[in-house]
């Protein structure tokens, strides 16, 4: 219990500390923010009335305190651009990024997991050398270029992609799928290279423990052995890295959306800094932020959950 | 088993070097010689594919393609070596402070840390382009921004580590100042951990940098960029598909390169690796 307290304040702080720091970064903008957003031709009641409308002429704490308050009752305030509230603009764009993360994450772990399992058990062999090769490579590729390699080599060849637009899944299942998979598998394939050290890693460091040669000596089948065993304990540091992979995919999702133009938060956080639409950046990287920490949070308890020795630390 | 292991250590060295060291040598030669100008246009000859006149082929405006690989270069080393520089620059200002003095100060500091890590980077990223605009050095420095926490961390691990030992205490005990114990005695003790992660700095730097550059906020215009060439490259996809390969190709084999150097890097200094 006392862990669990522990991380719950620790989550606090640093989420404090997150909205201090989207907040502040903000404040040290060159110039006036007004005078940015309206352009040179803005006359003086143009610029006052803007600046009383989003508040910018009161003291700070009170304009992060205002902040704080919206941030936690979900009024992000209006986006200048589509002068529409940031929430809204939000939520519109949320199950694009959501389904492509999801979809990214179960090929992730359906990939890597067996890939690094077989590739434990053959260490040092070719198959365990090729496929570390390989995955060394994965992780160097840029994933915005795998986008494009896999429109032109998969996406123009086979009728069934489409390399750009989103249908959603209420619509038409193989409509989402057929938008969703070539983008999922971009952000995937350099998440799996790196899954499948760390799998591969937690494996061997298992298999040779005496725990593992006692079972095998009984008799149990390799099966048994590798997947009822090995993996339920190489499970916990594998874990660990789970928090860092989301982190990676959420931010896959902002680029990989640009190479297939999915109307996601991604595109829309692109749109908005173009425009420099500031409130609507600051919104969409706190709430990004915040559910990346929020999930490393609940690895973190489940870590603890899964190995009670962690909660004496 | 071990020979197998003797032999990677190697490979990754000799070719992480043959590659890093390659393209080091494309960024000198590229100060002086390229095969043509990289901003002269030529529109007649647009979108050529690879021939013996031009390697890789011609962009959209006839520039050549391969001495704009070239030229990227520079960019490329230029973001990556700024980035590192001040990545680790101060984290090892804030990390060996931290660190070495303990108390409150180390908790303030890597609070603070832990919440600049808590952000995916690409999208502090994105947040800090936005404010300081974009531009070689403005990138440098927001991606030198992200690479602080890590490098924080490290020195302050290792400081921790090395400030009850005793030859710290006997510099304590002679009436050595801080600072140097703390630069001159324990620095040097932490430098192999802290050059691994400085390696893998480098080589996500320039990944991020092309993804930057790419979503065009990153390096802008006459600079050659490889992240901008396939931004630019992605509208000619069907009518010129080789435009694609040579920008993408160099930031894979200079990121790869980079990746085998801090691999062995690692294998050559971590100790326990060793054993």
């Amino acid at each position: 219990m006392m862990y669990l307290i522990r991380r719950f304040i620790l989550l606090i702080i640093t989420i404090l500390l997150v909205s201090i720091i989207t907040f502040g970064v903000f404040q040290i903008l060159p110039g006036d923010p007004i005078r940015t957003m309206l352009g040179t031709e803005a006359d003086a009641t143009q610029i006052e009335n803007l600046r009383s409308e989003l508040g910018l002429d009161r003291p700070l704490y009170e304009q992060y305190a205002d902040w704080m308050k919206g941030l936690l009752t979900g009024d992000l305030g209006n986006s200048i651009r589509f002068s529409m509230p940031v929430k809204d603009l939000l939520f519109d764009r949320l199950p694009v990024t959501m389904s492509l993360a999801g979809l990214t994450l179960c090929m992730v772990l359906i990939v890597s997991i067996p890939l690094g399992m077989f590739a434990a058990r053959r260490q040092n062999k070719l198959s365990d050398v090729s496929l570390s090769t390989v995955t060394q490579i994965g992780m160097a590729v840029p994933s915005f270029w795998l986008g494009m390699m896999l429109i032109l080599y998969v996406g123009m060849k086979f009728d069934f992609f489409k390399i750009s637009g989103y249908i959603p899944w209420t619509q038409s299942v193989t409509g989402a799928l057929s938008t969703l998979v070539l983008p999922a598998l971009t952000i995937a394939i350099p998440q799996i290279a790196v899954n499948f050290r760390y799998v591969r890693t937690a494996v061997l460091e298992q298999i040779q423990l005496d725990y593992v040669r006692t079972i095998r000596s009984k008799g149990m089948s390799e099966q048994n052995v590798m997947y009822k065993h090995v993996l339920k304990n190489s499970m916990i540091p594998i874990l660990t890295v789970f928090g860092l992979i989301m982190a990676e995919v959420v931010a896959g999702t902002i680029i990989v959306e640009q190479v297939f133009s999915l109307p996601g938060v991604g595109q829309l956080l692109i749109t908005a800094i173009s425009n420099r639409d500031f409130p609507l950046v600051q919104g969409i990287v706190m709430y990004i932020t915040v559910a990346v920490v929020a999930i490393n949070f609940i690895v973190d308890i489940l870590y603890s959950v899964l190995d009670p020795r962690i909660r004496l630390r | 088993m071990k020979n197998v292991q003797k032999f990677a250590k190697h490979t990754n060295l000799i070719i992480g070097l043959l590659i890093v060291v390659g393209f080091f040598s494309v960024m000198i030669v590229s100060f002086f010689y390229t095969p043509f100008d990289v901003n002269v246009m030529n529109i007649p000859e647009k979108l050529r594919g690879p021939s013996s006149v031009y390697f890789f082929g011609t962009d959209e405006f006839g520039r050549d393609i391969f001495s704009r690989i070239m030229k990227g270069t520079q960019t490329a080393f230029a973001v990556g070596i700024l980035t590192v520089v001040i990545g680790v620059t101060f984290g090892i200002l804030i990390g060996a402070i931290a660190g070495y003095v303990g108390g409150w100060i180390d908790e303030i500091c890597m609070r603070f840390m832990d919440a600049l890590m808590a952000f995916p980077g690409i999208i502090l990223a994105l947040m800090l382009v936005a404010i300081f605009g974009p531009g070689i050095v403005n990138t440098a420095i927001a991606l030198g921004i992200i690479a602080i926490p890590g490098i924080a961390r490290i020195t302050r691990s290792g400081f921790v580590q090395h400030r009850d030992a005793e030859y710290v205490l006997a510099a304590k005990l002679i009436g050595v100042n801080p600072f140097k114990i703390m630069f001159r005695h324990i620095l040097p003790n932490i430098s192999s951990q802290i050059i691994v992660a400085a390696t893998v700095t480098f080589a996500t730097a320039m990944l991020a940098e092309a993804a930057l550059s790419y979503l065009g906020l990153g390096v802008q215009p006459p600079n050659p960029s490889w992240g901008r060439m396939l931004k630019d490259s992605q509208a000619y996809l069907m009518s010129a598909p080789w435009y694609i390969y040579a920008p993408g190709g160099a930031i894979t084999l200079l990121v790869l390169g980079l990746y085998m150097l801090s691999n062995a890097f690692r294998d050559f200094m971590d100790p326990r690796s060793k054993s």
